[in-house]
């Protein structure tokens, strides 16, 4: 398809005039050569830096389905989905990948129950009550915060807000949930806030001025009719931060631990899929060992998992495009 | 709308039954519910209004017409402190209503909103039910009563309810332009107010809409006081009792030209603008 466009001429006059045996008559919009020959130059130029990022996904999910295939010729898929033991790199192997599915969403649960409250209501002062001048400065300062490495948030948990929790409860270990999770909710709070904030003010001005008319406050403009016409914006940025929590790496490998187990325990070690990817991959695991595909297995549930969730939220948006008409 | 087909924009008035009932309303004097005096306006420092003042008497409805620009949105907005959420706005002068300056340092802009009310340009209902966009000024107000009661009553007053009495919860952005702007309507008259300030209420509506929602103005011109504003001199001679013929003076600030009973304002004006505003030489 793509070659058949590429050389196929540029449709010109002459197609159109020249039906089967009448002579060809030089049209006075004939194309000229060379513009024709650069339009052709930039049109292919563009279209393979719009290839190059498709090809490149394309290639990633090809590499990951050829060595999860490879990973579930041996491992039976149900063993791998329901099994609660996850020691591929023990003697008694066992490949039950709940464990680091436990450890990943408790970390993004507690990542979600600090940046979803805070994010929200930074939102909400940004867009409705901070004037001007303020929002000005505070948006940027929150754009700085989403630039921060990840590697030195996760370095923030361990040296500083572990010991915090430990002073706090001294059961906790240095490795441990809450911390990574805390920190992970401050780490993603940014993005909460910055789009929860443009769903925000997108609602008209006119549905704001419709409720003041109506002997309502600013808080009950705010939240009885402001963020309900927001919600499904906002759910998106809750989808996309729940998303970006499951795939954050730094942090929990330096934090979190590497203990896969199931359970609620947040301040003991858990590991995530994240932190088990990175584990393995530093080590010194042959290739072509179950072992090594156990990395693919786990990457591919964790691609499925924040691609569902990117399209849900890409769903939610455009469902809420329309709410105003 | 604008133009008839007779070319002449002077509107018929003497055939339109507003006049006929402001021309038996010369009895006993109204009270003025709401006085402004030498109300003037700043957006930043272009000055909008230069001195406005007016008394607009009670159970009448008080049309503002004149071109556009003139500042009788911005002096409508002035008349419930709507212009207080623009952060350049500044105000001078006074509005009294019910023997008190809305703009008194003691006021609450929220207290006084309750008891005058605003209908919009543009049908501008919440993304909720029906019911919860009557619903909703009551309950912000802490309303005590049956609400499906008055959330009827209201819709009764607007003349919506056999349109939607049996699908209350539909979303109000479903219902048509004409009655989405009923239903703002309601809305307002669920607060039961005092004053309804409508800002062209019917200029984003077709014909038959507009017949509705003027129809629907005389009648409750028997319970409330109404301030209009519309660009359309038709409709000011078929809904209202008196008008107010604004203009904007050199300074291109909005100032009031003269105020009368609509019949005479129509037939008889008083000044030379007027006059030529109505018969079409400019505007």
């Amino acid at each position: 398809m793509l070659g058949a466009r590429l050389t196929g001429r540029i449709p010109v006059a002459q197609d159109v005039n020249s039906s089967p045996g009448a002579p060809e008559v030089r049209s006075q919009f004939a194309p000229r050569r060379r513009r024709a020959l650069i339009e052709r130059g930039i049109h292919v130029v563009l279209f393979i830096c719009a290839a190059a990022s498709i090809l490149t996904t394309a290639g990633i999910i090809f590499t990951l389905l050829g060595e999860t295939l490879a990973f579930f010729r041996e491992v039976p898929i149900i063993d791998f989905l329901t099994g609660t033991r996850w020691t591929p790199l023990f003697v008694s192997q066992s490949f039950g990948v709940l464990p680091l599915v436990n450890g990943t969403l408790v970390v993004a649960l507690v990542a979600i129950v600090v940046a979803v409250p805070i994010g929200l209501m930074s939102a909400i002062f940004l867009s409705e009550y901070a004037p001007a001048r303020v929002r000005a400065a505070v948006k940027p300062v929150l754009e700085v915060l989403a630039g921060i490495p990840t590697v030195v948030y996760g370095y923030f948990a361990l040296l500083f807000v572990t010991p915090i929790l430990r002073d706090i409860f001294p059961q906790t270990q240095v490795f441990n949930v809450l911390s990574a999770g805390i920190v992970m909710g401050f780490m993603i709070l940014p993005m909460m806030a910055s789009i929860s904030e443009d769903a925000l003010r997108v609602v008209p001005r006119a549905l704001r001025e419709g409720a003041f008319a109506l002997g309502a406050t600013k808080f009950q403009v705010t939240v009885r009719v402001v963020v309900p016409a927001a919600l499904s914006g906002i759910l998106a940025a809750i989808i996309l931060s729940v998303s970006r929590a499951i795939g954050e790496t730094m942090i929990v490998s330096i934090a979190a631990g590497l203990q896969p187990k199931v359970g609620f325990d947040l301040l003991s070690s858990m590991e995530t899929m994240t932190a088990y990817i990175v584990q393995v991959s530093l080590g010194d695991t042959p290739q072509d060992t179950i072992e090594y595909r156990t990395l693919f297995a786990v990457g591919t549930l964790l691609f499925l998992m924040t691609f569902v969730m990117n399209i849900l939220s890409d769903w939610i948006v455009r469902r809420y495009r329309e709410v105003y008409e | 709308m604008e133009a008839n087909p007779t070319g002449t924009r002077k509107p018929d008035v003497a055939a339109s039954p507003s006049a006929n009932d402001a021309a038996q309303a010369n009895g006993p004097a109204k009270p003025d519910v709401l006085v402004t005096e030498d109300l003037k306006f700043w957006y930043g420092k272009m000055r909008a209004l230069s001195g406005i003042s007016l008394k607009i008497p009670q159970h009448e409805v008080m049309a503002i017409i004149g071109p556009s620009g003139c500042g009788k949105s911005t002096y409508l907005r002035c008349l419930n402190r709507m212009n207080d959420l623009i952060a350049s706005a500044r105000v001078e002068g006074r509005v009294i209503f019910d023997g008190e300056d809305i703009y008194a340092r003691n006021v609450d802009p929220v207290q006084m909103r309750r008891r005058i009310g605003m209908v919009f340009q543009k049908p501008n209902p919440f993304p909720k039910s029906i019911y919860d966009n009557v619903a909703y000024g009551p309950k912000v107000n802490g309303y005590r009563g049956s609400m499906d009661d008055l959330v009827e009553h209201s819709l009764r007053q607007a003349a919506l309810w056999d349109e939607v009495k049996d699908d209350l919860k539909k979303s109000g952005l479903e219902l048509s332009g004409g009655q989405q702007q009923r239903l703002c309507i309601a809305r307002a008259l669920a607060v039961e107010p005092d004053v309804i300030l409508m800002d062209e209420p019917c200029s984003a509506l077709d014909p038959i809409a507009t017949t509705r929602i003027e129809d629907l103005i005389r009648e409750l011109r028997e319970n409330y006081t109404i301030v209009i504003v519309t660009h359309n001199m038709q409709q000011a001679a078929r809904v209202s009792d008196r008008t107010a013929f604004f203009m904007v003076d050199e300074q291109s600030s909005g100032t009031l030209v003269e105020v009368d009973e609509t019949q005479r304002l129509f037939t008889a004006p008083s000044d030379q603008r007027t006059e030529d505003y109505i018969t079409g030489r400019f505007g």
